[in-house]
């Protein structure tokens, strides 16, 4: 069955590094991407309460690092991924993540 | 808990006292067809932290590769945009790949000739040597940008060539070193925010404790990555609970986190931190034993502090009076508080009063050496002081050093006041300059205050070499000589971040072609000018030289690297602070002087002070009907590390244009639009960038991108560095102590770029 993309995206800080380790591992051009940064805000949603949050958006050009988490790698994304909020697994171990208001689940 | 998770084969082991970690593979082994090797990423292309990485090579010994080490203690198998994108820095056809020589007369002009590195070496060495015949080794300068490995080398360059004169041509230096100086004449030491990185278990090591608080004061950390800071330690801890506050006018990524966001006008930050203190006094939430014990100075500071009452200091700085206060007392409750900050500090002209005030805040409040307060770096080279290789120059020769009239300067620093150097090119006094040697430096897109008078100022040189990867608009207008360095993964070297300095071993595993290391350009060069100050027949010599309190030899560091420095908290209570074996701090009475006797004894106020930053809506109202709108410059971006990387497509794709960030109500009042091109102007220059409006600058405030060029553009219009240039709008300016300069505060207007500009 095909992995699943968890995000915490409460700490997603939009670094870019899972697009750039994305491009590295799969090849691609720097005008396409096998996951993609979206972003909201800054707005100033309510009185001095901010939404400014980002959250990758995997691409139909992601694999999951098939070939990677065979050989017992990490996807390159998560293991780059500079605010430790991006795993790529099981749908059934991701949802054993969630312990937070925001995630996004990919499957 | 979500996010960092602890890692096998991070373990303690003895050496001297260092500490080195237990890998699970040696530093090189097979996997599948390639071959890895452990190294860390520092540098060329610029980078201030070195993270441990892994770099992939196949059997022709190309790169194919980097990964981040999942085993580092460091970075934890993360690593940045940038880092990732490596290969294409190395593969980059951009990169000049052998040694070139210009006519003098050529200048300006595409019109190099390729030579080989004997010949340039021996040109180079042959004009050094008869400017230093003729006219004096003091008339041939030396600089070094930022972040690149070549600050110690470069100085030790300099020393056997017998000249005293180091430059950024940066004015009042302002970027860290006003902090460091600041900090080491007050308290004796840096000072640094405990993220755990001394320790090989980190955040689960017993002895540490997560901040409760930390205040980020006039810096994005995640983005910038300061020195030996990896920026995203702030998430892991904020995972763990810390509570952030930030001091920003940008509403950034963390201030949307944060529990009190203080979104101060730029120049203004002293103004703030003494209101703090005045809060902290007044309302008696000071840590008495702390300053009873180890502060000295703490009445004559109080009195100052309440010239600073938060309502008066609320309109200075254009923050409400209830989160100043509100801010003060979280920070005074809060065991511990610490404190990340940036160059927003040092980029005013009052750089010196406005560290001081900022760090009494967390003195007073007894946040020094303990488990996630402040705690003193730790280094086995001081890598910016430049003491390393200062007793070879000659006698007499550091009276010649170009430092103006600024005593703490000329007493606790080795290098020149930028600004006296720029004036020294244009007035020939105190004497005539001749020659200058540029090593990982390109002041004209970077660093240098108003660029135009660095081009004409620096014209007048009889000669000129440039050390770096690209070519760049500085290279290009200046160079008589340009020495190809290569990238990190073409070279040996040794890594000694700023901060809680380890010992890295860098690894060669690609073939530099015609370059060559800075450090090996300095080594062969060196040794003609003075055989006794680089004696070393390789770089590895020399490198085992560097490391030899910690016992291990370059060879033996390869597979054992990272190696730490011994640490503990609580140094100044045991003698580990001053290097008289006693307890309390290295400064004149042994405490933390908040009231500093260095400031006195040369002449400057010694309590934290505030002055109004000029040009600016206080200090001169008149310009505000031409210039309405503040402007701060330099946010740190992603792709980039300042003027680096423009020439790499995959990360200039990024960012592809220098922004002016700019809330949608002024850009409406200008009559400017999104993605538009237009000009920023103040009283002194102007410099073009594309319009973004944006919530996270408040109505105000604008800030534009620093350090921009374009790779692509004329060589010969100097890649229209001059029309990109923001420091196009700063001025040589530097405070009293000739530390600090106002990059960060001027006023502007904006308007269209015309059809045909």
């Amino acid at each position: 069955m095909k992995k699943a993309i968890l995000i915490d995206y409460k700490y997603c800080t939009g670094c870019h590094t899972c697009e750039v380790a994305c491009q590295k591992h799969l090849g691609l051009e720097p005008d396409k991407w096998g996951i993609k940064l979206t972003q909201i805000g800054p707005d100033e949603v309510a009185p001095r309460q901010w939404q400014y949050e980002f959250v990758p958006v995997p691409t139909d050009r992601c694999n999951r690092c098939a070939d990677r988490l065979e050989r017992g790698k990490q996807a390159m994304c998560a293991q780059h991924c500079q605010a430790g909020c991006l795993w790529v697994g099981d749908i059934d171990e991701l949802v054993g993540r969630i312990d937070g208001d925001k995630f996004a689940l990919f499957v | 808990m979500t996010g960092y998770e602890k890692r096998e084969g991070a373990r303690m082991s003895g050496n001297s006292g260092y500490r080195e970690l237990e890998h699970s593979k040696p530093w090189q082994y097979e996997e599948g067809e390639l071959t890895v090797t452990r190294s860390k990423a520092w540098t060329a292309p610029g980078c201030h932290i070195g993270c441990d990485i892994k770099l992939y090579t196949d059997k022709d010994g190309k790169l194919v590769r980097v990964e981040g080490d999942e085993e580092s203690p460091y970075n934890h198998g993360r690593l940045c945009a940038r880092c990732l994108d490596i290969k294409e820095v190395v593969n980059s056809p951009k990169r000049v790949l052998h040694p070139m020589i210009r006519n003098r007369e050529d200048r300006g002009k595409d019109k190099w000739r390729q030579v080989s590195w004997d010949e340039a070496l021996d040109y180079t060495y042959d004009n050094m040597m008869e400017i230093k015949e003729k006219y004096g080794a003091e008339t041939f300068f030396f600089t070094h940008g930022t972040g690149r490995d070549v600050m110690q080398y470069a100085d030790r360059l300099m020393y056997a060539y017998g000249s005293p004169n180091m430059t950024g041509l940066f004015s009042g230096l302002s970027c860290y070193v006003p902090r460091i100086a600041g900090m080491s004449c007050t308290a004796g030491s840096l000072y640094i925010a405990d993220c755990s990185q001394a320790w090989f278990d980190r955040y689960d090591n017993p002895e540490y404790k997560v901040p409760e608080v930390m205040v980020i004061w006039g810096n994005n950390p995640i983005v910038a990555n300061a020195d030996g800071f990896f920026g995203h330690w702030v998430v892991d801890l904020m995972k763990r609970g810390m509570k952030i506050i930030v001091i920003d006018p940008r509403m950034t990524w963390l201030a949307a986190r944060s529990e009190l966001h203080l979104r101060v006008r730029p120049g203004t930050d002293a103004a703030l931190a003494l209101a703090m203190i005045n809060i902290i006094v007044q309302e008696d939430l000071y840590d008495h034993d702390f300053v009873d014990r180890w502060c000295y100075g703490f009445d004559e500071l109080a009195e100052r502090a309440k010239d600073f009452p938060v309502e008066k200091v609320a309109e200075i700085c254009w923050v409400p009076a209830e989160k100043i206060t509100a801010a003060a007392r979280m920070i005074a409750n809060a065991k511990p508080a610490t404190l990340q900050w940036g160059v927003a500090i040092d980029q005013t002209r009052e750089a010196m009063g406005t560290g001081q005030a900022v760090t009494a805040i967390f003195e007073i409040t007894g946040n020094i050496e303990v488990p996630g307060g402040l705690i003193a770096n730790t280094q086995i080279l001081d890598v910016m002081g430049g003491q390393w290789g200062r007793e070879f120059l000659p006698e007499g020769m550091d009276d010649k050093r170009i430092v103006g009239n600024y005593q703490l300067m000329k007493t606790a620093m080795t290098s020149c006041s930028d600004d006296e150097v720029i004036r020294c090119l244009e007035t020939d006094q105190p004497y005539k300059l001749h020659g200058a040697w540029l090593q990982a430096h390109n002041p004209l897109a970077c660093m240098s205050a108003d660029p135009k008078r660095v081009l004409e100022g620096m014209k007048k040189l009889d000669f000129i070499v440039v050390v770096d990867l690209f070519m760049t608009p500085t290279a290009m207008a200046l160079a008589d000589v340009f020495l190809p360095v290569c990238t990190f993964p073409e070279r040996d070297g040794l890594s000694l971040i700023c901060g809680i300095q380890q010992a890295g071993a860098m690894n060669q595993v690609c073939d530099p072609g015609d370059t060559k290391s800075d450090m090996e350009i300095n080594l062969l060069l060196g040794k003609r000018f003075n055989p006794e100050c680089w004696p070393w027949e390789t770089v590895q010599d020399m490198f085992t030289e560097v490391l030899q309190d910690s016992g291990y030899k370059y060879d033996e560091l390869r597979e054992v690297s990272p190696v730490y420095v011994p640490f503990e908290y609580h140094r100044h209570e045991k003698g580990l602070l001053r290097s008289d074996g006693q307890v309390g701090f290295e400064t004149p009475t042994g405490r933390i002087e908040l009231w500093c006797n260095i400031y006195n004894m040369f002449g400057l106020d010694p309590l934290p002070y505030f002055k109004e930053p000029e040009p600016g809506p206080n200090s001169t109202p008149e310009m505000c009907e031409e210039y309405p709108l503040v402007l701060t410059t330099g946010a740190r971006r992603w792709n980039s590390f300042h003027s680096e990387h423009r020439q790499i497509p995959r990360l200039r794709a990024m960012h592809p244009e220098p922004v002016l960030d700019i809330h949608p109500d002024d850009a409406s009042k200008f009559g400017v639009k999104q993605g538009e091109w237009v000009w920023v102007e103040n009283y002194l220059g102007r410099a073009k960038c594309k319009v973004n409006e944006t919530f996270e600058m408040p109505a105000g405030i604008a800030s534009a991108d620093h350090a921009w060029w374009h790779p692509e553009g004329d060589p010969e219009k100097l890649y229209d560095v001059f029309d990109l240039a923001i420091n196009n709008l700063v001025p040589f300016n530097p405070g009293p102590s000739g530390f600090g300069a106002n990059y960060k505060s001027t006023l502007v207007k904006v308007y269209k770029v015309g059809e045909d500009e």
